[in-house]
């Protein structure tokens, strides 16, 4: 069983890294052949940081234009970034090269921010869940993966919940780590009892493989949206794509353009 | 008369319920075979009978074209490749069209309007599509599909409002470029656009007023000028050795109320002492390449300014009130048909005309008289592609505070409308991106209604009397639709015609009233 669990762990995780990886060179690779910034765009690279940070970490666009699914949205990344933190302790090594991360990460109030999380998490993405089924907009927009993905996530949240605050289901965390050390370290250890656990694990490793072949690309996708991350510059430079170029060698030639360079007859 | 309704307005906007096929039968004329293939796309007539009309088909072997273009394009394009995998359904745009608040169908919610892109992606260009289309919502291409292309990419203005709010920044104009450019090469094109383009190549501006005609307009305008005020204000054409080339909307040499904006520019020009000349070969600012996603068909459209200001020899050049002519000027004509080394580099290239005469307002140069501008109160539209898709000044945002600072200059009473509908939260006038035809009325229609609330409540909040624009898309647009809400067509304004209103001339004399 342990075996089992951590192969699939395994698998999963180099699936979403490696399909995130590929989506991300594909973006990068995909020319933008022109500016396109929605403006009022900033002027300097400085400025898209700024405004990129702001997007990425304070969803502002998502403010402006709705407030609840702001709340919901955002109270449900930033739990998701809690809980993420709080579960580094599993997989680093405290005398790794990782292993100076962890008098931050066992902070007290890291951890405890990172547990109650859960909370956040599971009242963000019912919010989310409800606006799908009660918005007659965003129903309409519903595919049923979208509804999927929200109660994948809210069961991983549960099933963490679950362990972490009611006492018939708690695991040996200090197993756990050696498990997950194991893996890391190619000594594979056992995991220890509890079907939660596994029920865990396994929804992660799901969402780890879903995540390269959905929606949840966005997370790629967000740095790479051209309307967001170019500098509006376009007067001061020129900004041509590799596949415009030929064109822009050819470009003097269009017919009516060489007609008109002709000297126009004498008019009667 | 129409058989539709208008739609109603409310005191505060109101967000429709979503409704199935409210106006999936609106879809504009399709472009005739021959024009099709001069602009390099295909189309396919059912028969020849010149006693029949005309009926268009998708080319042979269309579904494989189709998806062989969205591969294409898919892969020249990092917005509409990065805008297919990234959105999350999150509901932030679908109440921030213009077209859906204005007729409720659901497929006119941004989101809505890229799905019916994104399903037939999913389906031919992603893993889940392939396995589990059900689950992820992704769709076979099917002529119903081509059909809901055809319509609901021509119900999109391309105003980007959407991309202001959306959370990954996806905007829905790319995606309606790219299906239009698609629908281009099955047979699809629109009649509109594709004829205007076609003018643009054959004889030089989107109305086809040949250059005699212009000439002929010209002279009658700077006739009409000195009737007026006695003072000779010229208009010149292809003079060489000028120092700026304008290039403006061609309806700017006969449509209201354009019209007095150009005799605006002609006197701030005048009364500046600048040397200017208009050109026959770019005679037109507009760029119809934009609307249909063609970069092709824009850069060809935009080397017409390079090669005017190649012959006439100026040194600048100075972009008339147009919307989307000064997106691409602003955004596009510098990558497009630049490097333009041969011009003066200590002004911009190109320079919007607000930019122009606000500088000579603030050096003093302009003899101004606000108080002829009393009767009025005015407040600016913010046109789409210039809010969201171009620049002024060197500040962020500059495209809001010059026009403005234009009309305080000239005008006593300003007001602005609600906040929501202003600066990049601007609603479109309905009748941008190629929408501008007769065949579309009902949609234009329908669409102003977001713009229109706003103008009856700053109507009777603040008694405001006169709209000014920089488009001549919305100008054309709000003089032909608003009347439809209640007001009359002279409510509409250009900004140079406020300033042309308000500059005293030396030597002018003003007609007895
Ligand atoms: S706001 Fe953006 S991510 Fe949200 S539904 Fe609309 S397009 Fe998709
Ligand atoms: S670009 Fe404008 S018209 Fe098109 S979907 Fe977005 S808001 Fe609507």
């Amino acid at each position: 069983m342990s075996t089992l669990i951590a192969a699939v762990l395994v698998f999963a995780t180099l699936f979403m890294i490696g399909g995130i990886i590929k989506k991300a060179i594909q973006f990068s690779k995909t020319p933008a052949p022109l500016k396109i910034p929605v403006t009022p765009a900033p002027k300097s690279t400085g400025g898209v940081v700024l405004r990129m940070a702001k997007e990425v970490v304070l969803f502002s666009a998502l403010f402006r234009a709705s407030k609840w699914t702001w709340l919901f949205g955002w109270l449900f990344h930033v739990s998701l970034a809690l809980a993420f933190i709080r579960h580094l302790r599993y997989i680093i090594d405290p005398e790794g090269i990782f292993g100076f991360m962890m008098p931050v990460i066992s902070l007290w109030i890291v951890q405890l921010a990172g547990q109650y999380a859960a909370f956040g998490m599971l009242i963000g993405l019912g919010g989310l869940l409800a606006r799908r089924f009660l918005v007659a907009r965003v129903r309409y927009i519903s595919a049923p993966s979208d509804y999927l993905m929200l109660i994948l996530i809210m069961a991983i949240a549960f099933s963490g919940f679950l362990m972490s605050f009611v006492p018939g289901f708690s695991v040996d965390i200090v197993q756990v780590k050696l498990f997950m050390l194991g893996i890391l370290s190619f000594n594979l250890q056992d995991l220890p009892e509890g079907t939660v656990l596994v029920a865990h694990l396994v929804l992660v490793a799901i969402l780890g493989l879903v995540l390269p072949i959905s929606k949840l690309l966005h997370i790629p996708g967000v740095f790479f949206a051209p309307t967001r991350n170019q500098v509006d510059n376009p007067r001061e430079k020129r900004h041509i794509a590799d596949w415009a170029k030929p064109l822009d060698k050819t470009r003097e030639n269009y017919p009516e353009l060489v007609a008109s360079r002709e000297p126009k007859a004498e008019e009667a | 008369m129409a058989d539709y309704e208008v739609p109603e307005v409310k005191e505060y906007a109101v967000v429709p319920m979503p409704k199935d096929d409210v106006t999936n039968h609106l879809r504009p004329f399709v472009a005739k075979p021959e024009f099709q293939e001069a602009m390099g796309y295909a189309g396919k007539k059912v028969h020849d009978d010149p006693k029949e009309m005309p009926e268009y088909v998708l080319v042979d072997g269309w579904k494989e074209k189709a998806l062989d273009k969205m591969g294409d394009l898919l892969g020249r394009y990092r917005s509409l490749q990065v805008f297919m995998d990234s959105c999350v359904k999150c509901g932030a745009c679908t109440d921030k069209c213009h077209y859906f608040l204005g007729t409720g169908d659901a497929k006119n919610m941004p989101v809505a309007r890229q799905d019916l892109l994104r399903s037939v992606y999913r389906r031919y260009f992603t893993f889940a599509g392939k396995y589990f289309p059900k689950l992820v919502g992704a769709k076979d291409l099917t002529e119903e599909v081509v059909d809901d292309w055809y319509s609901y990419f021509h119900q999109c203005s391309e105003c980007r409002r959407c991309a202001v709010f959306c959370p990954y920044g996806i905007d829905t104009a790319e995606v309606t470029m790219a299906a239009r450019e698609i629908l281009a090469h099955i047979g699809r094109g629109q009649k509109y656009a594709n004829e205007i383009i076609g003018k643009v190549f054959t004889i030089g501006n989107n109305l086809g007023l040949p250059e005699k005609a212009l000439k002929n307009v010209l002279e009658g305008l700077e006739e009409d000028v000195e009737y007026d005020i006695e003072v000779e204000v010229k208009f010149p054409l292809d003079e060489k050795g000028k120092d700026i080339l304008l290039v403006t909307p061609s309806a700017d040499f006969f449509a209201e109320p354009h019209i007095d904006g150009l005799i605006g520019y002609a006197k701030v020009f005048h009364q500046t002492n600048t040397s200017w000349t208009l050109s026959s070969i770019a005679s037109e600012a507009g760029n119809f390449g934009l609307f249909i996603g063609s970069y092709e068909n824009m850069q060809r459209i935009s080397m017409r300014v390079r090669e005017a200001a190649l012959q006439l020899g100026v040194k600048r050049i100075v972009y008339g009130e147009c919307g989307h002519a000064w997106r691409v000027g602003y955004s596009f004509l510098n990558t497009l048909a630049g490097p333009f080394d041969f011009l003066d580099q200590n002004y911009p290239i190109p320079q919007h005309i607000c930019e122009f005469t606000l500088d000579k307002l603030e050096k003093g140069e302009l003899t101004i008289d606000k108080s002829r501008n009393d009767d009025k109160t005015v407040t600016f539209h913010d046109s789409c592609n210039v809010a969201r898709g171009s620049g002024m000044g060197t500040e962020p945002g500059g495209q809001f505070t010059i026009p403005r600072a234009v009309i305080k200059a000239v005008c006593n009473n300003y007001v602005d409308m609600e906040k929501d509908t202003i600066h990049d939260a601007t609603f479109c006038c309905g009748g941008g991106g190629g929408l501008l035809t007769d065949d579309l009325m009902e949609i234009r229609v329908k669409g102003i209604l977001p713009r229109a609330t706003a103008l009856i409540n700053a109507k009777e909040e603040s008694g405001v009397t006169h709209m000014a624009a920089i488009c001549a898309i919305c100008k054309s647009q709000f003089t032909k639709v608003l009347p439809y809400y209640g007001f009359t067509m002279d409510q509409i304004v250009s900004v140079h015609q406020l300033v042309s209103d308000a500059i005293v001339l030396e030597g002018q004399v003003d007609p007895e009233d």
